[in-house]
């Protein structure tokens, strides 16, 4: 069945939005990862304008981390205060990402600059995870490792503006998470994605933050920058297209269910490897794109619109 | 699809040549793109109204044409720099219809000459108006022969030679194939009657293509109301994931 998307102006099969939002659905109830970087580089390959794929991308993002959000709440393992610090930063950088992006699509290199940040992101993502999970299936094989040491004095801890967060147990400076707000804030506005591959690890590793209160929290941020981006881009840009949003949203929070029923019989190791693969799967593409001579060197926009 | 057939009045710009004028009909005068819109086949029909008998000498031949609106485009070409392929160059060429089809009765070139192509602007390069290119853009043509290409590759160009057919230098009729990217706007159609490469008669009609149903109502909002439409967004977006969440609590526990 073939759908007419009212904002990209292009005719697209209904089931295979809906196919794609389940496939990344699935997969980010399998790893709690958020979807948003795999769903916009796959929009681009069904030929969806990249203005478009990022701006209803955030949307999409913005419907499963509400969806995930709510589950982490009443288990209290959201850290409010963190959470806002996070935010403030995440706003200032999407509302830079958002001037930035306008800027770019008026010079016309937003699309090499959003499919750059893709390869960039997407091999480095891909080649940490992969490390991770080989190094995690060697360790289960070994046995259990020493236990990681908490409460470590690294050079974040000696910043000015403490601040206390009880929930995550924490007396640091506000400076850093504010900075990992900012920079996924970016993040959100010229990718589409929530950018929860950049936070839980600045948050594990950087903030020192306990891993329980972790996926949660970043949750909670993400919602309100992508919501932020989302409006922002549908404000500025009206690249905000609500029928291809709706499609992928259902295809997937259905997925998503799915992933996490799956995910609760499978071992979590093996299945790692394969998302770091299909990751940097989807990273070569992009990469190869943007090497090889395109058959067509010549490309159209509108003027005025992206 | 409405399948109401609609004769068209004619337009005092009939009769350069007296004698033979067109009287037309369009299978539909007006589309509707809905959610689920996948091309439509536009039937264009008409007749040579004559007084005097059918005039001898070269043969009546005939040109339909269907031309989408017109926009302001920018052709980008991209070159190797530092080894990827980034947008280097750009020329905008300032008015180019957004579908182009051009149907006739006989190859272009035997039917029409070029005088005659040059007045009444029928063939696709002719109706590509680019203004002066940048000034270290030596070859501005390439641009607009990219424009083509590319926009004859996605079906929104294009020439179909031989595909009007005349009955008894009287009646004539064509097919042309609407694709699925229709972009809204009034869709010109024109006709036009030859003789001997020179354009004796034309006749010109509209069709109007507009979105309809949910489709008018989210394009007009998103661009009429931004904000009401950013907060939509986030509303539904909010209210899908909740509504998950709680539907599928609800099944682990039934």
């Amino acid at each position: 069945m073939q759908i007419y998307l009212p904002i990209a102006e292009v005719s697209v099969n209904a089931f295979l939005l809906f196919g794609l939002g389940g496939l990344v659905g699935m997969l980010s109830g399998l790893f709690g990862v958020g979807g948003g970087f795999l769903i916009t580089p796959l929009l681009f390959f069904i030929g969806i304008p990249p203005t478009v794929a990022v701006a209803t991308g955030a949307n999409q993002v913005v419907a499963s981390s509400v969806s995930g959000v709510l589950a982490h709440i009443k288990r209290r393992t959201v850290d409010f205060r963190m959470g806002i610090v996070l935010l403030a930063g995440g706003l200032l950088g999407s509302a830079l990402g958002i001037l930035a992006f306008n800027l770019l699509s008026r010079l016309g290199q937003i699309d090499l600059v959003v499919q750059l940040s893709y390869v960039v992101f997407l091999g480095l993502i891909g080649l940490l995870m992969l490390q991770e999970s080989v190094r995690a299936l060697r360790r289960a094989r070994r046995g259990p490792a020493a236990p990681i040491k908490r409460h470590q004095h690294l050079w974040v801890h000696k910043l000015p503006f403490k601040m206390k967060f009880r929930t995550s147990g924490l007396y640091i400076s506000v400076v850093p998470p504010l900075l990992v707000g900012v920079l996924v804030g970016v993040l959100a506005a010229i990718m589409g994605v929530g950018g929860g591959f950049i936070m839980v690890p600045a948050m594990i590793y950087l903030l020192g933050m306990p891993t329980k209160v972790v996926i949660g929290t970043s949750l909670f941020q993400i919602i309100f920058v992508t919501g932020f981006t989302t409006f922002m881009h549908a404000w500025t840009n009206q690249s905000v297209d609500l029928m291809l949003a709706m499609l992928l949203i259902i295809g997937g929070v259905v997925g998503a269910q799915i992933g996490t029923r799956i995910g609760a019989k499978l071992r979590a190791e093996q299945l790692r490897i394969l998302l770091a693969l299909l990751v940097l799967l989807v990273c070569i593409k992009l990469g190869i794109d943007l090497l090889i001579q395109p058959d067509e060197l010549y490309s159209i926009s509108g003027v005025g619109r992206a | 699809m409405i399948r109401v057939l609609v004769l068209l009045l004619l337009l005092p710009a009939a009769a350069v040549r007296a004698g033979e004028e067109v009287v037309a009909g369009l299978s539909h005068s007006r589309i509707s793109i809905t959610a689920n819109f996948d091309g439509s086949d536009l039937l264009i029909y008409g007749a040579v109204k004559r007084e005097e008998p059918i005039p001898g000498g070269p043969p009546l031949e005939v040109i339909v044409t269907v031309e989408g609106p017109s926009t302001p485009i920018m052709v980008r070409r991209k070159s190797r720099t530092f080894g990827i392929w980034v947008n280097t160059a750009g020329v905008e060429v300032d008015r180019a219809p957004s579908f182009y089809a051009v149907a006739t009765t006989g190859p272009l070139a035997e039917i029409l000459s070029q005088t005659e192509d040059l007045r009444q602007k029928i063939s696709v390069p002719q109706m590509i108006r680019s203004v002066g290119a940048p000034q270290d853009i030596a070859d501005s043509p390439s641009f607009t022969e990219a424009l083509i290409r590319i926009r004859e590759a996605n079906g929104l160009y294009s020439l179909h030679e031989g595909t009007v057919g005349l009955e008894e230098a009287t009646l004539f009729r064509t097919d042309i194939d609407l694709p699925a990217n229709l972009v809204e706007g009034d869709y010109l159609t024109r006709i036009f009657l030859l003789r001997d490469k020179r354009v004796i008669a034309t006749h010109e009609a509209l069709i109007d293509v507009r979105k309809v149903g949910l489709e008018r109502w989210l394009y007009d909002l998103a661009y009429g109301q931004p904000l009401i439409y950013g907060i939509l967004a986030l509303v539904v977006a909010a209210l899908a994931g909740w509504s998950a969440s709680a539907a599928f609590r609800l099944l682990r526990n039934g």
